[in-house]
């Protein structure tokens, strides 16, 4: 069996009718331990205080931010390159989900910014382009909403997606190479020098996976709505041409 | 329960109340959504039969 066998939507409804409970189920299990690791039985940190505690928020959050966009350009191709109407139906029910996670990492980020730095915003070229690849998904959405006809839409946010995807991945691999501004560098790296110290590493890594997991299983709902939205406006529209 | 978070209290609080909210809000959006779609195509269906 191939990848491409779940282009079917009425496979791909099968097999995400069985993961979606479990998916949701282990985001749940995930985030609630991670959360509640990192809130009540994490130290404070000496130079943050008890701030260091939003980097469980704050990082997943603004890794989601980009990973979603990184799967919507895979889906998106997938869609302009073979046509599958469910990659990019699933690169719609990402939209909001990885701008909730966008919006989560803005707001941490800010409320952590004002004790830390002194100020809620600053236009660090690091977080200026995290903000434009907010606007990038409430243009993404809101152009889905604009046109009526689904491929031409399909085209035209699969277009965008890959122009702004330029955009996540800058702020994706900023943090490792744009030493201007306010931002500090990545608290998560392969390199275990990099890393933060292992008694935050180890609930962040659950609440890493806790966010993941509900990014999965959001998406998975999502796009059964899609799908089933689809088979909606197909069954309205043959009902107006009897 | 609460740990005590000294001078930046507010600032953790608030972060976790916003993330919290933000998430529950895009869950139950989903969910409405779900519920709101699966109705209108079970009726569709019904509809279609009863017309074949």
């Amino acid at each position: 069996m191939s990848i491409w066998d779940y282009a079917n939507p009425k496979r791909f409804m099968q097999t995400s009718g069985v993961l979606l409970p479990w998916v949701a189920g282990l985001a749940a299990v995930a985030l609630g331990t991670g959360l509640i690791w990192g809130f009540f039985f994490t130290p404070d940190a000496e130079r943050f205080g008890s701030t260091v505690k939003i980097i469980y928020l704050h990082v997943p959050a603004a890794t989601m931010a980009t990973s979603a966009w990184m799967m919507m350009l895979v889906a998106s191709l997938i869609w302009l390159i073979r046509r599958h109407h469910v990659s990019v139906l699933t690169a719609k029910a990402a939209a909001p989900v990885g701008l909730t996670f966008t919006v989560i990492g803005l707001v941490t980020g800010a409320i952590w910014g004002q004790p830390m730095w002194g100020t809620w915003w600053e236009w660090d070229p690091r977080l200026t382009v995290f903000l434009i690849l907010t606007l990038f998904y409430l243009g993404y959405i809101a152009l889905w909403r604009a046109i009526d006809d689904p491929d031409t839409a399909a085209d035209l946010t699969s277009v965008l997606c890959i122009v702004g995807s330029v955009f996540a991945f800058l702020s994706r691999y900023a943090v490792l190479f744009w030493n201007q501004g306010l931002h500090q560098g990545a608290s998560l790296s392969l390199d275990k020098k990099e890393n933060v110290s292992d008694v935050y590493w180890q609930p962040l890594v659950i609440c890493m996976a806790g966010f993941g997991l509900l990014f999965l299983a959001l998406v998975l709902a999502r796009t059964r709505t899609e799908i089933r939205g689809r088979r909606l406006s197909a069954l309205i529209a043959r009902e107006r041409s009897a | 329960m609460i740990p005590d978070l000294g001078k930046y209290a507010a600032a953790v609080i608030g972060s976790y109340a916003a993330s919290i909210l933000l998430i529950a809000a895009l869950i139950l959006w989903s969910v409405w959504q779900s519920g709101r779609v699966k109705r209108a195509l079970r009726e569709a269906e019904a509809r279609m039969e009863k017309a074949e």
